[in-house]
């Protein structure tokens, strides 16, 4: 099966004056489809630095990146934002809602930088407030919502692109956990009944259970199996996952 | 497209008053300086442009109207035997003396006509008849300088270059360009208020026939009038007013004021842009995150731009019609024609989206991956 991300030897170096900080070393890893793949990882380990890359918002030093079989290492800069635009959706720890539109003009942005009509994106962006729950506050602005509401309706943001990945920076850093644990149950209904790879990087071991696989990431590099998570036991639930920490 | 940039232009309230407070102040002295500099040029040329003539005549080397030489009045014959000439008058405009009741004295210029013919009548009468003018020592000035020279009512006597001088009525809104107002008479009460000698004048205007070329005209008067200049009340009136207003500096200091008001305003416009952008700047990069090309995000700035302008314009117009109709009471009057207030529309709407250039220079820049830093 074709990997939805496919990366192979990555690296990147930051260079700041003539000093280099190399960030991933070499990470070779695969996001399938119907997948939730947690990454995993100490501060300043990488694994935002491969997220990024992985979204086609940073570019590599040097390896291959394929979304949806694409080769994105290659392209114009001005190339990238259409492969974001078709393929991924963004869900990001601070939810990053535009705090001057609606819950309801927030997705239809969205549906808006994908072309479609003021009058569709309006009955779509309806229609996916719905399916998070949150179909009564289509008119209310981010600032009179809870975080677990700013967060479900980013993922609704999310997936008016109909993208098949989802991205997701700390989505419950910022949320107790119950919230976090009913966003966490959100994410996983994408990968596992609606097929959507989701990559997910994390610090919050509560919602570790929710994971098919989880890829350590230390000092740019993915962790050898002894330095491993241990496979929670949840894990097995969805059973969709390889049943241990793998490795690419 | 959801309406991101009128709600973030509306959002902070205090925001959106400084900068529509910079469209409007720099609309207004904009328009204020451009207005004063077609009040200024309107002036200088009032009297030639409204002299009903086609062709000026004047000594050579006659810079402009108020400084014009003397000559025989008895070229007028000769320029009446030209061919296609239908009408030729002898005119004086010349500075003198008025002398105020209480003994003080203004400088005032002497605007010397034919009663009985159409060239350069006082217009704009609102007082008097221009007919009035043939009584004796008779004179109509403008009401706006009724102040200045100590005029009350029609009737009163005055003394002009040692000479009587009665007032027989008032006009209105013929403004002189310098501090000296215009006073019309006859020709023979301006030869004495001014002391020229009675065979002599300033100018003559002529009217050319019906079907008669203007340039051959004027080729003819040169061929049969010697040592004078023909000019075409446009050349004549061109020549007064480039003069005054850019060989003396007037009118350049006008002029760069109201650069000045453009710079201020972009300035002020293209700060406040800036900060509004800067505010919402991690917005930006979401919308980049996204995969909103360049182009998309310049969209929301310049429509913020381009509201700022309209309203900042539409305020900017309000204040400015105030200042532009007070002052037609004064000295110095503001001019708004039609075509300024359009092309200020154009001006305002290029200042703000210039200024929001900045802006997207900096949007350009940003790193999308700031979106992960929490």
């Amino acid at each position: 099966m074709q990997a939805a991300i496919a990366v192979r030897s990555l690296t990147k170096n930051y260079v700041e004056g003539s000093a280099g900080t190399l960030a991933l070393r070499g990470i070779d890893l695969d996001a399938h489809s119907g997948e939730l793949l947690m990454l995993m990882g100490p501060s300043g380990s990488g694994k935002t630095t491969l997220l990024s890359i992985m979204g086609c918002i940073l570019t590599a030093t040097s390896g291959s990146v394929r979304i949806a079989g694409t080769e994105v290492t290659s392209l114009r800069e001005k190339e990238l934002p259409g492969i974001r635009l078709q393929h991924i959706g963004f869900v990001f720890q601070g939810f990053n809602l535009f705090p001057t539109l609606t819950a309801g003009e927030n997705v239809e942005l969205m549906l808006d930088l994908k072309g479609i009509s003021a009058a569709a994106a309006k009955k779509r962006a309806k229609e996916l407030l719905e399916q998070v729950g949150l179909g009564a506050k289509y008119g209310a602005f981010p600032a009179d919502l809870s975080g677990g509401q700013k967060q479900r309706v980013a993922i609704a943001r999310a997936l008016a692109g109909d993208p098949a990945i989802i991205l997701a920076d700390e989505p419950t850093a910022a949320l107790d956990s119950h919230t976090g644990r009913n966003v966490m149950e959100m994410m996983s209904d994408l990968a596992h009944k609606r097929g959507r790879a989701v990559v997910i990087v994390t610090h919050d071991s509560r919602v570790l259970d929710f994971a098919d696989r989880i890829v350590r990431i230390e000092d740019g590099a993915i962790a050898r199996p002894s330095e491993a998570e241990p496979v929670p036991a949840g894990l097995l639930v969805h059973g969709m996952g390889t049943g241990a920490v793998s490795f690419a | 497209m959801p309406p991101l940039a009128q709600r973030n232009l509306f959002h902070d309230k205090v925001r959106l008053t400084v900068t529509l407070t910079g469209i409007v102040f720099s609309v207004v002295l904009i328009v204020v300086q451009l207005g004063l500099f077609f009040g200024f040029t309107t002036a200088t040329s009032n009297l030639i442009d409204h002299s009903g003539a086609d062709l000026w005549i004047t000594s050579k080397n006659v810079p402009y109207v108020e400084q014009g030489v003397a000559f025989s009045e008895r070229k007028l014959n000769q320029v009446r035997a030209v061919p296609g000439v239908a009408d030729a008058q002898k005119i004086i405009a010349h500075w003198t003396q008025w002398k105020r009741h209480d003994g003080g004295e203004d400088s005032v210029q002497i605007v010397g006509i034919n009663v009985d013919d159409d060239l350069e009548r006082p217009w704009n009468l609102v007082q008097g008849r221009v007919e009035d003018l043939k009584s004796p020592d008779a004179i109509i000035l403008d009401e706006l300088y009724k102040q200045k020279l100590g005029v009350t009512r029609v009737g009163e006597v005055f003394e002009i270059g040692g000479h009587r001088a009665r007032v027989v009525g008032f006009t209105r809104g013929i403004r002189s360009f310098t501090t000296s107002p215009y006073v019309f008479t006859t020709f023979k009460n301006a030869q004495n208020y001014t002391g020229m000698r009675e065979d002599q004048t300033l100018f003559i205007l002529v009217k050319v026939a019906p079907g008669a070329s203007l340039e051959q005209v004027r080729r003819g008067l040169l061929d049969h009038i010697k040592d004078v200049e023909v000019f075409t009340t446009g050349e004549f009136s061109h020549m007064t007013t480039f003069y005054w207003m850019f060989t003396t500096g007037a009118g350049v200091a006008v002029l760069i004021a109201a650069v000045l008001g453009l710079v201020v305003g972009f300035v002020v416009v293209a700060q406040t842009i800036y900060a509004t952008t800067m505010d919402h700047i991690r917005e930006y990069g979401t919308l980049k995150a996204m995969g909103a090309p360049n182009s998309y995000v310049y969209k929301v700035i310049m429509k913020q731009a381009a509201i700022s302008a309209v309203i900042g314009y539409a305020m900017g117009m309000i204040v400015s019609a105030f200042v532009v109709h007070a002052s037609q009471a004064g000295g110095a009057a503001i001019l708004m024609p039609p075509s300024m207030a359009v092309g200020m529309f154009f001006v305002t709407l290029l200042m703000c989206v210039g200024a929001a250039l900045v802006s997207i220079n900096k949007v350009t820049r940003i790193d999308p991956a700031m979106v992960f830093k929490g």
